[in-house]
């Protein structure tokens, strides 16, 4: 039996699809989940992807923490399960209160799209083991709110404990503190980051397959438990 | 009935990029002296007699301001 990794569509969710399908790239069974349900189907990890849940009305990911499968989501990742929040899905970890931080406005207030090199600085976390650290990916990056903030004792202790998973590789698109792309929570479980992996699965669609170690990373972890 | 408003503003240490687009615009407008701009939300709420102040303040800090970027203030106002 493959594991089955679980990909939460909310209303204004984009890019589910596409997690679904690296999901089953990287040998997973995609089980797709409903943001009305407090329900995860027996999944053995979760990925919350992109796009504008509940249309972003409120601030980015606000009014997502409050639905129903979140709650079970929060629930498992205490239990240890490892989930995975991309753009709107790192924005709405953060909210939720799994990783710290929050994600704001571009410094220079546009919607930023194009492909982004990003350096690996953590090779051990569940989502990123497949990679050499320092190694250097290239996937693409769309948002308009990905500036990572955090007050200097979260940054401090964030670097300190080995916790920034990925760094924009170049110019910071963003204004991200400290360049900062991704992170991970204190077990290397819970992991978020703005650019897109799951649209660099395959040089026929993407840039690069650069980003399929992260979805074949959690599988080692889910078939080894 | 009882009209709360609810100002949430981004804390004095986070980069406020909206504010200062406008306060880069306003010397270009002709508008001189005016050295700082904060942009920030302001939410207004229609509340029952029976809710109080603490759950205007939960309200306040789980929905409608992030307290790791945001400050924010309740003031009941006048209907």
């Amino acid at each position: 039996m493959s594991a089955k990794i679980g990909v939460i569509t909310f209303p204004g969710t984009l890019d589910d699809v596409d997690a679904q399908r690296a999901a089953r790239r990287a040998g997973a069974e995609a089980v797709p989940l409903w943001h009305a349900d407090a329900d995860l189907r027996g999944v053995d990890a979760v990925i919350v992807p992109g796009g504008f849940s509940y249309g972003d009305y409120l601030r980015c990911g606000a009014i997502a923490k409050f639905a129903p499968v979140m709650g079970e989501v929060v629930r498992a990742a205490g239990q240890g399960m490892p989930v995975l929040g991309i753009c709107n899905g790192f924005q709405i970890l953060c909210e939720a209160g799994l990783l710290p931080g929050a994600l704001t406005r571009n410094s220079a207030l546009h919607f930023v799209c194009r492909d982004q090199w990003l350096k690996v600085e953590n090779n051990t976390s569940a989502w990123t083991s497949r990679y050499d650290a320092g190694a250097e990916l290239l996937v693409p990056l769309k948002s308009g709110e990905g500036a990572y903030m955090a007050d200097a004792a979260v940054l401090d202790e964030l670097e300190g404990e080995g916790r920034v998973l990925f760094r924009y590789a170049g110019d910071d698109p963003n204004g991200s503190l400290r360049g900062i792309a991704g992170i991970t929570d204190a077990r290397g479980r819970v992991a978020g980051l703005m650019p897109h992996p799951e649209h660099a699965i395959d040089p026929l669609t993407g840039p690069t397959d650069d980003g399929l170690g992260m979805f074949l990373s959690v599988l080692d972890v889910l078939v080894a438990a | 009935m009882a009209r709360v408003v609810v100002d949430v503003m981004p804390k004095q240490e986070i980069l406020d990029p909206q504010g200062q687009a406008v306060a880069t615009a306003l010397p270009r407008l002709g508008f001189a002296g005016i050295s700082e701009v904060r942009q920030g939300k302001r939410f207004e709420l229609e509340v029952a007699d029976d809710v109080d102040d603490a759950t205007l303040a939960q309200i306040a800090e789980t929905l409608l301001a992030n307290p790791v970027i945001e400050d924010f203030a309740v003031r009941r106002v006048e209907a």
